[in-house]
């Protein structure tokens, strides 16, 4: 136990009121019973902007034990300001160890990324959503969607996709790519690259999503069919790094990122998951 | 008759005056300093200056502490203020990219030329209640500021010196062929145009509804940029710049054929980057388009609001309210719709009056709406 915890007793373990952590658990029993499926929650304020990844916090904080090692991610990256604000505070409220290591970590937080290395049936995946409804891009009221989807009622949702081939002559969805779980639910993976959509099927792990300022909480557990929306002719593609590599380990096979020199202003490519690419370098250096 | 509304009503309203008054000091707290006022309460002057289109530090922190910290009162203050003065000058158009910056940071890319420049921001601090400011002690803010300044002063020379630039990060983009200023919309780039001057019309340049949204309430714009990223309007920003910082106040010499320099005044810009793809006709290829915000003193999320209305405007359709121009800008002046709003505390004894007339007319006629 993090030694700091006890200069914090002020607040709860973990932040949040027990009451408030047992609906929560509540809620995730159901969306792990129901696949895909957003069940409303009454999402708490948290002392940081909502927005800013509270949905994903109030799962962290329900379901953390003291024995736990939290591991928090942005965009991939451990060291980055606002992951290294959520693992600050998770372990001022809760004192329990943190780590920077994928493989350590029995709980990881997350926004927009799923680690590079594959992730265990004794680990917990947290993804903060900004926007739980697959189709919000195809139907703007909350009411309707929910019926739509009560009816399993995807006709807009694979129209918008036609639509995108018409257009364009591809399938133009970035991130936040809609993928069918268990053959019942369009379901948003949160917005993850595409590169990391096939890491939601039939994987070792659970994962929890929480969308804190739209209130909704939803679930793919363990080894659950999960498939990006495609068509016969037009394949789902996960986006494509040839000829890069990343500057810092030479990675050929990991998320890119794209950024440019604050000196030189020259364009460059490093890996978005900073602890594999941390391994890597580690491993070199060995060698 | 024990009340009668309509007589003595000047009597009541010079007591109404005096019973505010009394409210505003009846505790008997220290009074408030304007100088401590404008500089405490920083962003609440920032945003009232921005609301009430002018640009005075000192005339925004009296507004404040008139109006007993309410800033849309206090933005009209100012802007009433404002009727009072003629315009001498039109200044002269400032690159931003030449910005004193004070904080820059890009969303769309972990690193960019010139760096990311965090600055003054409390967006990654904990919301938690500082206990410490009930007592806040006067000997430990001195020494805080004393052993601050001293790590800045202690850095090197060359750290001090290189003042990096800062190019535009959206230029990159558009160097790459992937993002362009909609033509239609360049073509509506009025640099003469003068809301202040002129009445609105439908459908407005892009240089009047930037005007129009430059002096907006933070608030309601924040509100309708909000809807169109939630899901009415298709917009999904990537924030590809914000700064913060300082341009120089210029203006032409009336006589003279040169420019002065007059000041400078604190900005926040920012631009957004739409996800969704659009047509460019010249190439023949989807491309990315950008919104534009500014506005002044430090208000990031109106910046933001701003460059997010000025894309869903620019929509191809209007289906959703943030897209329908006449929609956003005839609703998003706080000074407008605040006043207006609390209008309806005025006497409608006369209007009401008559449609009485008018509903007790059709009851006794036993008329039921016909089916």
């Amino acid at each position: 136990m993090n030694k700091n915890f006890g200069e914090e007793k002020k607040f709860n373990f973990g932040f949040l009121d027990e009451n408030s952590k047992r609906e929560i658990r509540r809620k995730l029993l159901k969306a792990a019973a129901l696949p895909g499926y957003q069940v409303p929650f009454a999402s708490r304020e948290l002392p940081i902007a909502r927005g800013w990844g509270t949905g994903g916090l109030q799962i962290t904080m329900s379901i953390i034990g003291e024995d736990d090692i939290i591991k928090v991610i942005d965009q991939g990256s451990d060291d980055v300001v606002n992951a290294v604000n959520l693992r600050n505070l998770i372990a001022r409220t809760t004192g329990v160890e943190t780590t920077l290591k994928t493989e350590e970590a029995t709980i990881i937080q997350t926004r927009h990324r799923i680690p590079e290395k594959n992730m265990t049936s004794d680990q917990i995946l947290v993804l903060q959503v900004p926007y739980p409804e697959p189709l919000r891009r195809v139907e703007p009221s909350e009411e309707i969607s929910r019926q739509m989807h009560a009816e399993k009622d995807y006709s807009l949702a694979w129209l918008d996709l036609y639509e995108r081939v018409v257009k364009w002559g591809e399938i133009t969805i970035g991130s936040q790519y809609p993928v069918m779980v268990n053959g019942r639910y369009i379901m948003s993976p949160s917005p993850i690259p595409r590169w990391d959509i096939p890491k939601l099927n039939n994987a070792d792990t659970l994962y929890l999503f929480g969308a804190g300022r739209e209130k909704r909480i939803y679930a793919v557990p363990p080894y659950t069919d999960v498939k990006p929306l495609e068509f016969e002719d037009y394949h789902f593609r996960v986006e494509n790094f040839d000829g890069k590599r990343c500057l810092f380990c030479g990675s050929t096979d990991s998320y890119l990122d794209e950024g440019y020199d604050s000196e030189s202003g020259e364009k460059y490519y490093v890996c978005s998951d900073s602890a594999y690419c941390r391994e890597r370098i580690k491993n070199d250096e060995e060698l | 008759m024990g009340y009668v509304a309509v007589r003595g009503g000047s009597k009541a309203v010079e007591n109404a005056e005096k019973l505010v008054e009394y409210f505003r000091i009846k505790g008997e707290s220290s009074l408030l300093d304007i100088e401590a006022v404008k500089d405490q309460f920083r962003l609440g002057i920032d945003k009232i200056m921005s609301e009430g289109s002018l640009y005075d530090r000192d005339l925004a922190a009296a507004a404040l502490k008139q109006s007993e910290g309410d800033k849309i009162e206090a933005s009209f203050l100012l802007r009433a203020f404002r009727a009072t003065k003629p315009r001498a000058y039109y200044s002269t158009i400032e690159k931003t990219n030449e910005m004193r910056i004070l904080r820059r940071i890009s969303a769309a890319f972990k690193d960019v030329p010139g760096g990311q420049i965090l600055g003054p921001t409390r967006d990654y601090t904990t919301r938690l209640i500082d206990y410490k400011l009930f007592n806040e002690d006067r000997e430990a803010v001195n020494k805080f500021k004393e052993e601050f300044l001293e790590e800045i002063n202690n850095k090197s020379e060359d750290e001090l010196e290189s003042r990096p630039e800062f190019p535009k990060v959206i230029d990159l983009l558009k160097e790459e062929g992937l993002l362009i200023h909609n033509d239609e919309k360049k073509k509506q780039i009025k640099p003469d145009t003068d809301i202040t001057r002129d009445g609105l019309d439908f459908p407005a340049s892009r240089s009047a509804a930037l005007q129009v949204m430059a002096r907006g309430e933070t608030g309601g714009m924040i509100t309708l940029a909000y809807s169109t990223m939630r899901g009415y309007g298709n917009i999904h920003p990537v924030l590809g710049e914000l700064r913060v910082g300082y341009l120089p106040l210029k203006i032409n010499h009336p006589e003279k054929d040169e420019e002065v320099v007059l000041g400078e005044v604190l900005v926040t810009e920012a631009e957004v980057i739409s996800q969704e793809f659009s047509d460019n006709e010249d190439q023949d290829m989807p491309v990315f388009t950008v919104g534009y915000g500014i506005c002044f003193g430090h208000n990031e999320e109106k910046a933001i609001a701003m460059a997010v209305l000025d894309r869903s405007m620019a929509a191809d359709s209007s289906d959703a309210p943030a897209e329908d121009q006449e929609f956003v800008l005839s609703h998003i002046d706080g000074i407008e719709a605040a006043g207006f709003t609390a209008h309806w505390k005025l006497p409608h004894y006369v209007t009401f009056q008559s449609v009485l007339d008018r509903i007790r007319k059709s009851q006794a006629e036993g008329r039921v709406k016909d089916e």
